[in-house]
């Protein structure tokens, strides 16, 4: 055997940095209907090979094909198609929002509105999503008023969260979407509890647990594997691959290991992998997986292959450490212009509804807007009481809060 | 009335809790089947069932986060730590998840969970099974933390704890598990059976949280003590021959300062005593509350006892715990001042 010499340290580099041309050649992509659909009481030893594919419904002509597609009628893909264009005008809207100095901060969904429109249609009510900061489309599909979230966003006198929490880190337990903490990961494990709640308590409730892929390295990442291994936990556990984790490339996070799916193998949980800006392909796997889970299966893992198209949030300029027509270069596209194209190929849509419908969108984005700024907005009109800041953080105030409220004057 | 250990109290508080309400479920590393390395849940596993009692992976962060996830679900887990210790790779989800779920989400989300740790030292359990992390705890805003001294108070503050609609931390002085102990580690231990404060009534009672229990009525100086330290207080009361007021915090937030404030009006002096290193201690909000609110009474500066701002160490046991002697000196030191 040869000297090996002096170790050297090795740091994962993304291809492409600005100025450069944006490149995925590395990223390998299944043809559209090439990943077979297993009985979901498969033994996962046999799947395994799924985790390192691409499940996808949709090919490059707008056609559905493969054993994934055929799950929704075509008033359900129209219904999906909508949810998605509301998504994105929701978030043009409040990005510009916070430019013009009505809130703090925002972040966008842009490239992603498929994954958490399409999740949410394959969930059954009462179910409980664990949500980050970027599945507002959980909400958006299941018909949560936007002039609420807006609310919310503005820290108003109408924010159902009393001015409390930073913008976007809505809570709804009504729609089944559990309040958003800023700190990363820690609803992972949460989303595991909940569902060995529901198993504890015999119920046929599940729950879904949501992560980015440079969260996946937080210690709770594998924490929530964990307990979802060992007590067959109803959960799916989702993991978004945008590539992007603010300026760093998804391969720090991700390290020798395969994929991010390929993370649940050694958990002994199944791992599926899937085109996450094909809404078709993600609400199949995802019925897939949260049907295991109804069924007492046990939880499955799902890697969504996306995209962030956009900045990371409103304080985060991507030009400064990738090139500027990434997204262009992105292999799985849009997501909002594949549903499109794959309506129009089925005769029922046209590029003529489609600026119809985004007109109307915009519209009812629009009045939403104004309804919520009547509320206020952060450093205009009304807003939450300075009582509010005591309330609410014990059940029953103790006298030390009691005391400082006094102080405080009010 | 039965006399019992604190180990028998804390189970039986669980015991009462899962019989009477189908939501409280107890799990932990070795709390199942084995009943925990120190006995706290044997039996609950046989006689309620493998869904309500279970074992845990060794993942503090993970015990602490799916309790969390089943208290928004609507259930009420009382789980273990098995040292306190070990509870810092779950502080993420206790200071930042637990501690601020129903004020984040303004009432739609709540976290009702019990996190018993054994804590404290007196065991020659050297630096990762001695230390007091209360301060860590009642710098959270959005906790509860608890710590009782006797078999009574333990079953009824934890019975009020699981009860409690908010997260509670309960720290158990695993010294004081079977009996109470003064810091005389020369001599023998006395079995919680032979005192009164072993008597443990069956079936459902509560000692409520917030209210502060007074020890040893006294006149010269108030002692402000919890956990082990209370009876470390009032060994050196009878062995200085100084009239103390000793207080029993029971929970630190909490906190009883009525108790408190009445007490040091009335003697004009005070000690506050802990475990703990002494630095940003809990000891510290102690002086600077009974500065702000008995500074016209007092004759003589607050005195504070504690661990030294070391790790804890393993020989030098004795000269680290705050033994009687310290805590006698302390109290002289107080009224000559």
């Amino acid at each position: 055997m040869a000297d090996a010499g002096m170790l050297r340290f090795h740091v994962p580099e993304p291809e492409v940095r600005p100025g450069g041309t944006p490149d995925f050649s590395n990223v390998t992509i299944a043809a559209a209907g090439s990943v077979p659909r297993p009985e979901i009481d498969v033994d996962p030893r046999t799947i395994r090979d799924m985790a390192f594919s691409i499940i996808r419904v949709l090919n490059r002509n707008g056609e559905a094909v493969g054993p994934w597609a055929g799950l929704l009628s075509d008033e359900e893909l129209l219904e999906g198609l909508r949810h998605m264009m509301t998504l994105r005008t929701f978030d043009a809207r409040m990005q510009m929002a916070q430019r013009q100095g009505k809130t703090s901060f925002y972040m966008q969904h842009l490239g992603e509105e498929a994954v958490s429109c399409a999740f949410r249609k394959a969930l059954a009510p009462g179910d409980m999503n664990f949500p980050t900061y970027r599945q507002a489309g959980l909400l958006i599909a299941d018909g949560y008023p936007m002039v609420t979230m807006m609310n919310q966003i503005y820290s108003n006198e109408a924010d159902p969260l009393k001015g409390r929490q930073l913008p976007i880190m809505y809570s709804s337990k009504e729609h089944g979407f559990f309040s958003i903490s800023g700190n990363l990961a820690t609803q992972y494990i949460q989303a595991v509890g909940w569902a060995m709640a529901s198993a504890i308590s015999n119920d046929s409730r599940i729950a879904a647990a949501w992560i980015g892929d440079g969260s996946t390295a937080e210690s709770d990442f594998h924490s929530a594997l964990v307990f979802a291994s060992t007590y067959k936990a109803p959960v799916v556990l989702n993991v978004v691959n945008n590539q992007w984790a603010i300026s760093t490339f998804q391969g720090i996070a991700r390290g020798g290991s395969g994929t991010f799916a390929a993370r649940g193998l050694g958990f002994g949980i199944p791992a599926l992998r899937v085109d996450g800006n094909d809404y078709l392909a993600v609400h199949a796997v995802a019925k897939w997986a949260a049907e295991r889970a109804r069924q007492n299966l046990g939880p499955t893992l799902v890697e969504y292959v996306t995209y962030r198209a956009g900045a990371h949030s409103s304080s985060d300029d991507p030009s400064a450490y990738r090139p500027k027509t990434e997204s262009d270069a992105w292999p799985l596209g849009d997501p909002v212009v594949r549903l499109k194209n794959h309506l129009i190929r089925l005769g029922v849509w046209s590029e003529e509804r489609h600026k119809q419908a985004e007109a109307e969108i915009l519209d009812t984005v629009i009045a939403a807007q104004k309804e919520a700024e009547s509320h206020g907005t952060l450093h205009a009109g009304g807003k939450p009481s300075t009582r509010d800041m005591f309330e609410g953080l014990y059940a029953e105030m103790p006298p030390h809060l009691r005391r400082q409220r006094q102080q405080a004057g009010v | 009335m039965p006399r019992r250990t604190m180990i028998e109290a804390i189970r039986d508080a669980m015991d009462v809790s899962m019989g009477r309400d189908a939501k409280v479920v107890v799990f932990g590393e070795d709390v199942g089947f084995f009943g925990g390395v120190f006995r706290c849940t044997q039996g609950l596993q046989a006689k309620y069932g493998k869904s309500r009692c279970f074992d845990a992976p060794i993942n503090e962060s993970g015990i602490v986060g799916s309790a969390i996830g089943m208290a928004a679900y609507g259930l009420k887990p009382c789980v273990e730590i098995q040292f306190a210790d070990y509870m810092y790779p779950a502080y993420d989800q206790l200071t930042q998840e637990a501690a601020r779920l129903r004020y984040r989400s303004n009432g739609d989300f709540t976290c009702p969970i019990v996190v018993r740790m054994p804590t404290g030292g007196g065991i020659f359990g050297g630096q990762t099974h001695s230390q007091s992390p209360e301060a860590l705890f009642t710098h959270v805003s959005g906790l509860k933390t608890v710590v009782p001294s006797n078999p009574h108070d333990a079953k009824g503050l934890l019975i009020a704890a699981i009860e409690d609609p908010d997260p509670v931390i309960f720290l158990e002085p695993k010294r004081l598990y079977n009996g109470p102990f003064d810091g005389h580690h020369d001599r023998p231990v006395t079995p919680w059976s032979k005192h009164e404060l072993g008597e443990v009534a069956d079936g459902h009672y509560t000692v409520p949280l917030g209210k502060a229990a007074i020890r040893r009525a006294g006149s010269a100086v108030t002692v402000l003590a919890y956990g082990t330290m209370v009876y470390v207080a009032q060994a050196a009361a009878e062995e200085t021959g100084i009239d103390a007021e000793i207080i029993d915090l029971r929970t630190l937030l909490p906190l009883d300062l009525d108790t408190i404030v009445a007490s040091v009006k009335k003697t004009g002096r005070c000690v506050v005593v802990h475990e703990a290193t002494l630095t940003s201690g809990f000891g510290a909000e102690l002086v600077a509350l009974v500065q702000e609110n008995c500074f016209y009474h007092l004759e003589a500066p607050v005195a504070r006892v504690a661990g030294w701002d070391t790790p804890y160490p393993h020989a030098q046991e004795w000269d680290y715990f705050p033994g009687p002697a310290r805590v006698g000196r302390a109290l002289m030191e107080t009224l000559e001042a």
